[in-house]
């Protein structure tokens, strides 16, 4: 058992009892799936619009060369420097040399998955720089020391009372159980480190392929700020975000919101097409963009999967997946949490050591109705079992599926078989059997029949 | 060794060699751009222009902006000023932009042209900017701001307060309509930023209840003229 | 119609009932039923756990049973949407596919059969009960049935039904999921059938017995007073 999978079973073991925290999570999405229902319903065909937001992220994903090169070309007019990172340590030296020409003391970071996928603060704070998050609720879970929980409702499973108590202890603040409260502490604390901050570090949600623009979604004001106040700033983005036309985000905007957040558009959706221009009185000086690969050609390379790549961070599908909502974010101890994380994530880091996120799952089918670009997120799970079952096959399932085969092949024995089955179950029931034991553990199974479906027809149509 | 540009591209199109069908679709695809194929699935924005302001004015509501409408630029002046009294702000930044001089001239309080002399310490001391705008999307209720309309990036976003102040004429009926509108005003020459704003900076951080006023204002009011 | 019974390997051996209901209910309608005993399991629980040669070996075989069969009716959306879904996938490229895709066109699940190719939603049955519906996974989201088995359970006479929170939330069945990730798949019944418990339906009805062996199985162990029922043991009942 790979140690990703050990660690897996362990916290999904202990957070699936957890019945409060199960329970707060539920309550904590309810809000979401109300406004969700009503935003859609403000849509004229929303299945429609899934096809048309599909299609134009399909366009770009299998154009990627030429759009990502026409994206550089229109970046690098608009005045803006273009770095290519072939993996994450590339892309925290590239970041780390920006800052070193630059002298640069405090950095500012408005929410971005991808720095959590190279661990862009570890390097950071090595290096001697002071960096924080700003976007609220990656401040608290920087302050809890704690990877994102829900790469889009970072802190979601806090609870106020021990926000409360966070900040107390970071920032001296009197207790209260507010979110207001809470929400303004960390606005008062958070302004005056964007004003003294040298370089402001976001993400990207798309990049505009036409135009040279990056294009970023929020919801606080916190990116604004970042982009704004720092002399100099660096977008880091995965080179899957790019789209072919500016005319693209009039579906993708909206329909990010309204999936992802219940939302009709978020609170700012931001296009930067450079630094400061002639003629502006504020902005950074440089931009910067650092393109990373880190393993999404590998993705990009898998035709039938490829469609993963379409994915734009809404976060829905963690928002309809009983399999999230039942063990939490952490558990999957991936960047990318819920269903678009067990697809991608064997793939960024390896089947073997993450094909078991692939198999926790009941195939349930409402992350791919829930996707705003149409992944066919389950059928990835399958297909990541295939190609785990291929690639490293475990001796259990060999003998276990041979030979079940064997027996089916047979209707003689599987007739007999069951016979047996039935006439024993009683006592099976009771021995620590693999697999039947962990099942009779919480669910009792049905009193066996003395006879088959095969028998009893047999019987009534001689 | 060969350079990460072109390894990353190397690895692209080898990738690419192998086609991927395309995405189960609801229905056939069509020709066309996006948001032509797209505009009679997604939110209305209105056919006409009463339409547009009627559905602005709704969403504006849901997403607790505020829409002043008033019948022209005195009057417009005139409720900002009652606003900044109600208000009780002290120190009020503006764009530096010929329609918004008068409505600064006719606030009661300490006002600043801050493109004209922007510092950023100074900025973060406002209660209030006001600017204009690019243009304003009913479908969604979002005023789209820009480093050009709006007198910088920080103006829009970082006082407590922001006003707009514009033309009822700037209301497009949606999303792909703003777009096309900046292209065709900006063509390629785009202000360095462009900002869809979409009601007063919020979050739902702490256990998925709204609070406005994250980072960005708290509130959020659009006057109308016309 | 004659029509080949697709009776799932569990049901064969567990919950024969629901087998015979259905050819109960078929027969009532004036249908001729069949059931050719070559057949075992689909490969469903290989397939879903990766074994895709195994699960197409299964399917091969199953193309063989079935081969000239009018139409294939099965009282599961999980089976059926394998055999409907996944064995065209399983055999593309393969001499076997043309006669996938042509099996796929001739199987239904059973309301699906009775509602949309027989065109019937009142199949005389009677049943005094509060009940339940739980919509199981495969039959939702792979076959798009949802108002079908509801159509056909209230032209029953006496039924109530009454629908559940969380009425589109996965049971947490899976197949060998459940006895892999027993933790994961216990939480999710405990929210599914503490759901379902609390409508004070007398029944929780599917057209997918699986779901019902996990749903029942929970229920019972937490001695909940309400019971799982197979939508062709309602339909079957006339008395």
């Amino acid at each position: 058992m790979s140690d990703s999978k050990a660690i897996f079973l362990k916290d999904a073991t202990v957070n699936a009892a957890d019945g409060d925290q199960r329970a707060f999570i539920r309550k904590a999405l309810g809000g979401y799936y109300v406004n969700r229902d009503l935003q859609k319903a403000r849509y004229r065909d929303w299945e429609r619009a899934r096809d048309a937001a599909s299609l134009a992220k399909w366009s770009a994903v299998n154009d990627l060369a030429n759009v990502l090169e026409k994206f550089v070309t229109n970046f690098e007019r608009n005045g803006g420097v273009v770095h290519w990172a072939r993996d994450a340590a590339e892309a925290r030296a590239i970041i780390l040399k920006i800052a070193e020409d630059n002298k640069a003391k405090a950095i500012v970071k408005s929410k971005c998955m991808t720095s959590e996928e190279i661990h862009l603060n570890d390097a950071l704070e090595k290096a001697g720089y002071g960096v924080v998050e700003s976007d609220l609720g990656e401040f608290i879970q920087q302050l809890r020391g704690e990877a994102p929980y829900h790469f889009v409702f970072p802190c979601m499973h806090v609870k106020r009372e021990a926000i409360s108590e966070l900040f107390t202890k970071h920032l001296g603040t009197a207790p209260t159980d507010s979110p207001e409260e809470l929400t303004m502490i960390a606005r008062r604390h958070l302004r005056q480190l964007y004003v003294d901050a040298d370089i402001g570090i976001t993400g990207a949600n798309f990049l505009v392929a036409e135009t040279g623009q990056i294009s970023i979604t929020e919801n606080e004001g916190n990116a604004r700020l970042t982009a704004a106040l720092p002399r100099i700033h660096i977008a880091l983005s995965g080179i899957e975000k790019v789209v072919n036309h500016l005319d693209d985000l009039s579906v993708l905007l909206p329909m990010l919101a309204t999936a992802g957040a219940g939302q009709p558009m978020t609170c700012y959706n931001t296009l930067y097409s450079g630094p400061r221009k002639k003629g502006e009185c504020d902005g950074p000086e440089q931009f910067h963009i650092v393109l990373l690969d880190n393993a999404r050609t590998r993705l990009l390379a898998d035709p039938e999967q490829r469609d993963a790549l379409h994915c734009i961070r809404c976060g829905a599908c963690l928002n309809v997946c009983p399999i999230f909502k039942n063990i939490g974010g952490l558990a999957y101890g991936t960047t990318y949490q819920g269903p678009i994380g067990s697809v991608i994530t064997p793939h960024l880091r390896g089947l073997k050591q993450w094909n078991h996120l692939s198999g926790a799952s009941s195939l349930c089918g409402a992350c791919t109705d829930a996707c705003p670009v149409r992944i066919d997120l389950h059928h990835h799970l399958l297909h990541n079992r295939r190609n785990a079952a291929k690639e490293s096959p475990t001796l259990f399932d060999q003998v276990f599926h041979h030979g079940f085969n064997f027996v089916i092949k047979r209707p003689w024995l599987f007739a007999t078989g069951g016979r047996i089955f039935r006439a024993t179950l009683p006592l099976l029931q009771k021995l620590p059997l693999p697999y039947m034991g962990a099942w009779m553990k919480t669910r009792d199974l049905p009193k066996a029949p003395a006879q088959s479906f095969r028998d009893q027809w047999k019987n009534q149509n001689v | 060794m060969s350079d990460a540009r072109s390894d990353i591209f190397a690895r692209i199109r080898e990738a690419l060699k192998v086609k991927a069908p395309k995405p189960h679709l609801k229905g056939e695809p069509k020709p066309g751009s996006t948001s032509s194929v797209a505009k009679p699935w997604l939110p209305d924005g209105g056919e006409t222009a009463d339409a547009s302001l009627s559905i602005l004015a709704e969403q504006l509501a849901k997403l607790k902006a505020v829409l002043i409408r008033v019948p022209d630029h005195a009057s417009a002046a005139k409720a900002v000023a009652e606003l900044s009294a109600a208000k009780n702000w002290k120190k009020v930044a503006y764009h530096g932009h010929p329609l918004l001089r008068p409505v600064a001239a006719a606030l009661p309080c300490e006002t600043w042209e801050a493109d004209t002399s922007f510092e950023k310490q100074r900025l973060e001391g406002c209660d209030a900017g006001i600017t204009t705008c690019e243009s304003i999307v009913a479908q969604l209720g979002a005023i789209l701001v820009s480093s050009a309309s709006s007198g910088g990036r920080a103006l829009s976003i970082l006082p407590h307060v922001h006003v707009v102040v514009a033309e009822a004429s700037q209301v497009v009926p949606d999303l792909g309509s703003a777009l096309a509108l900046a292209k065709a005003r900006h063509g390629d020459q785009m202000p360095s930023m462009l900002s869809f704003i979409t009601g007063p900076s919020r979050t739902g951080d702490i256990e998925r209840i709204l609070v406005l006023g994250a980072h960005g204002p708290k509130e959020l009011y659009l006057v109308l003229v016309g | 119609m004659r029509v080949s019974l697709f009776v799932p390997c569990f049901v064969d051996q567990l919950t024969p009932q629901v087998g015979l209901a259905t050819a109960k209910v078929l027969k009532r309608l004036g249908h001729e039923v069949e059931f050719r005993s070559a057949q075992t399991c689909c490969g469903q629980p290989s397939f879903n756990s990766g074994q895709w040669d195994v699960a197409r070996e299964a399917a091969i075989r199953a193309l063989g049973v079935f081969r000239g069969a009018e139409v294939v009716v099965g009282p599961s959306g999980s089976c059926v949407a394998m055999m409907r879904q996944f064995y065209p996938e399983l055999l593309k490229g393969t001499p076997h596919a043309a006669e996938a895709d042509d099996l796929a066109a001739r199987t239904f699940e059973f309301s699906e059969f009775l509602v949309k190719k027989l065109g019937v939603t009142d199949v005389g049955a009677k049943f005094a009960k509060k009940v339940t519906y739980h919509d199981g996974c495969h039959a939702l989201r792979e076959l798009r049935l949802k108002e079908e088995p509801r159509q056909l359970l209230r032209a029953v006479k006496g039924l109530e039904l009454i629908e559940s929170e969380e009425g589109e939330t996965c049971c947490g069945f899976g197949g060998l999921f459940s006895a892999k990730f027993p933790m994961i798949s216990t939480a999710m019944v405990q929210v599914k059938g503490g759901a379902l418990a609390r409508t004070g339906a007398d029944y929780v009805v599917s057209s997918d017995p699986s779901c019902l062996l996990q749903i029942g199985g929970w229920l019972s162990r937490e001695g909940k007073p309400i019971l799982p029922l197979h939508i062709a043991e309602v339909l079957a009942n006339d008395a």
